[in-house]
């Protein structure tokens, strides 16, 4: 008697074969999944905290039928950060696997090349030259992010792209901007350092809607573009030949990816400072995870949201009513990672 | 337009073949600043299985290159049915023209079938990822190439005379009348060097593609192809069919090789034994 294997791949198609798209059933499965508990973690912060609301009163609320006390704390006060945490983590994971894939280095991350640092830097000098508002630290962010890419990419470029180059060089000029973030920190005035200082390492504590609207509009738009580049992406992995003779005009969507990548990092270092290993780390668990080839957008986002926002529910939990920056909690979990990733990098050479 | 130069052998033939869908035009290409061709011209004869020849560095590869439209050229053109082929949008060159590299990356843990629909993407669409004329093809480029049994294996724990069928099959899943081959028989021992070579006549013949391939083995290049083209410092030294164009006084000029050259048992071809010592 013999069992059928299970299909590697579905097809769905419309009718006119207008539509059709083919995807891994592991990886599908992979990816429900992961968004699935990375809800269920968020379903669960929204109850816990110093005032405990029960699941069926959370849920209540989200459908719009709580009281006013239960909405207060649900929807005013925990809604935006669990939501943050959701968008933050997919973003992060996408610009991962955005930079991994470039560079073919599961090490080609943002918040190991600088990328993150140096959106923290330009928020910190907008913080310290005009003062503290979203908007304006948010500009810095994405300037800051955008001018270290640019620092790297072209210090990286000899004769062309080389994603190695581009981690070394990235890991020398976010080392340089770390001490250059110390020293701002240092000389700046007592309160400025300290608003600054507690979005160093990357926090959701003091979140609010007012983070969580533009920081949703903007993902929005740099998810429907990332989307839309995703098979571009993988044919960019076949070496830049094989890519050009497949209809990819390598240079320009090489650099439609790092804006992207970037774009992405600096919204998530505007909304909640730079939040580190999240994008190291995603990419690489969930290609585990769902056997994919190379790392996949879809997979490392709903890794990412899972991710941070378990993170964060630990960051509010482990000490509380002492609530850590969820940075803090990224960075004890990644070290780990980054070690036996080290570890077993340099055992495959 | 065929460049010779004198010594060179004329081909008759040659004249009356239908217009070139693939031709370079006076093209200069250049690494940095380092030029390796200057001024060249050549048309592919279409329909034909071409094979450039020449010793190391002559600027084949680089010429293959120019052709994919992998390198731009830094003078002069290259065009393909009729227009500058940089002024098509690249999926469009890619619809009519593949190119299999020298060196290609597998991603790791890509299974055969996934990398062989890599090859339909200039035919897909953002919302037409995967159509009925994709599955066929990529089910025919397998077939052809005789790998359709390792559809499920990951490409990595392939053997390399396996590996290099499945690119060929990416490539053939593209399904262009023109196909560029960059080396495709390095890395390959003798028996899957022909195996290849095999496989390559096999769908010239079938399917009536215009095949250009880079080899280093001159016996190989006098049995498989039917358009000869020999290159020497950055410049075509002879172009034609391969037994009339592959004399003694030739391979000595271009390669420095003193021989003789004999007709190939099996085939008939020109076969060059080297007179040693050099």
């Amino acid at each position: 008697m013999s069992v059928q294997a299970p299909p590697r791949a579905v097809v769905v198609r419309s009718a006119g074969g207008g539509f059709g798209i083919r995807f891994g059933v592991r990886h599908a499965v992979v990816v429900a999944a992961l968004l699935a508990a990375a809800l269920a973690v968020g379903v669960m912060s929204l109850g816990t905290g110093d005032f405990v609301v029960p699941l069926g009163d959370v849920v209540g609320a989200l459908l719009g039928q709580g009281d006013r006390r239960t909405n207060l704390v649900v929807l005013d006060w925990r809604l935006p950060r669990v939501l943050l945490a959701l968008m933050l983590g997919a973003a992060l994971g996408a610009a991962g696997a955005i930079f991994q894939s470039i560079t073919r280095n599961p090490l080609g991350s943002p918040d190991v090349i600088g990328f993150d640092t140096g959106a923290y830097t330009g928020g910190l000098l907008v913080i310290i030259t005009t003062g503290t508002g979203y908007l304006a630290t948010a500009s810095g962010a994405l300037l800051g992010g955008f001018a270290t890419a640019v620092v790297v990419y072209l210090l990286a470029y000899r004769r062309g792209f080389h994603g190695f180059r581009l981690i070394i060089v990235g890991i020398g000029v976010a080392a340089m901007l770390a001490s250059l973030n110390t020293w701002l920190i240092l000389s700046a005035e007592l309160n400025v350092a300290l608003a600054a200082a507690a979005w160093s390492s990357g926090s959701l504590n003091a979140v609010g809607w007012a983070q969580a609207v533009p920081a949703a509009a903007v993902l929005l738009v740099l998810w429907a573009v990332a989307a839309a580049m995703s098979r571009r992406l993988h044919l960019l992995e076949l070496g830049d030949d094989a890519a050009t003779a497949l209809g990819v005009r390598t240079g320009r969507t090489r650099l439609v990816l790092v804006v992207l990548g970037v774009a992405l990092t600096a919204t998530s270092v505007a909304a909640a400072g730079p939040i580190a290993f999240v994008a190291l780390a995603a990419p690489q668990l969930a290609r585990r995870l769902s056997r994919s080839a190379g790392v996949t957008l879809a997979g490392a986002a709903a890794m990412g949201a899972l991710l941070l926002t378990a993170s964060d529910y630990a960051a509010q939990r482990l000490f509380a009513p002492t609530q850590l920056p969820v940075g803090v909690v990224t960075v004890s979990v990644g070290g780990v990672y980054l070690i036996w990733l080290l570890i077993t990098e340099a055992r495959r050479r | 337009m065929t460049r010779t130069r004198a010594g060179a052998t004329m081909v008759a033939n040659d004249a009356d073949a239908s217009p070139a869908r693939l031709a370079a035009e006076h093209v200069t290409l250049a690494y940095e600043r380092r030029t390796i061709v200057e001024r060249l011209s050549l048309d592919i004869p279409t329909g034909s299985f071409t094979v450039v020849v020449g010793p190391n560095a002559c600027g084949k590869s680089t010429l293959l290159r120019a052709l994919a439209r992998v390198l731009a050229p830094a003078a002069g053109r290259v065009v393909l049915d009729g227009r500058t082929i940089t002024d098509y949008p690249a999926k469009e060159v890619a619809r009519r023209l593949g190119l299999l590299p020298q060196s290609s990356i597998a991603p790791e843990g890509i299974t055969v079938a996934d990398l062989v629909a890599r090859g339909r993407h200039p035919h897909q669409g953002l919302f037409r990822q995967w159509s009925v004329a994709d599955e066929a093809a990529v089910a025919a480029a397998l077939a052809a190439t005789n790998t359709a049994e390792l559809a499920g294996r990951p490409v990595d724990e392939l053997s390399g005379g396996q590996r290099q069928r499945v690119w060929v099959a990416m490539v053939l899943a593209q399904e262009t009348p023109l196909l560029l081959l960059d080396e495709p028989t390095t890395f390959l021992d003798i028996a899957h060097q022909y195996e290849l070579l095999e496989l390559l006549r096999g769908l010239h013949r079938a399917g009536g593609r215009t095949l250009v391939a880079v080899l280093h083995d001159l016996n190989q290049a006098a049995r498989y192809a039917d358009h000869l083209v020999v290159m020497r410092d950055g410049e075509v030294v002879a172009t034609g069919d391969p037994g009339e164009v592959l004399t003694a006084e030739l391979v000595e000029r271009v390669f420095g090789l003193p021989c003789t050259i004999v007709p190939d048992p099996h085939t008939g071809t020109p076969m060059v034994v080297p007179r040693l010592p050099v």
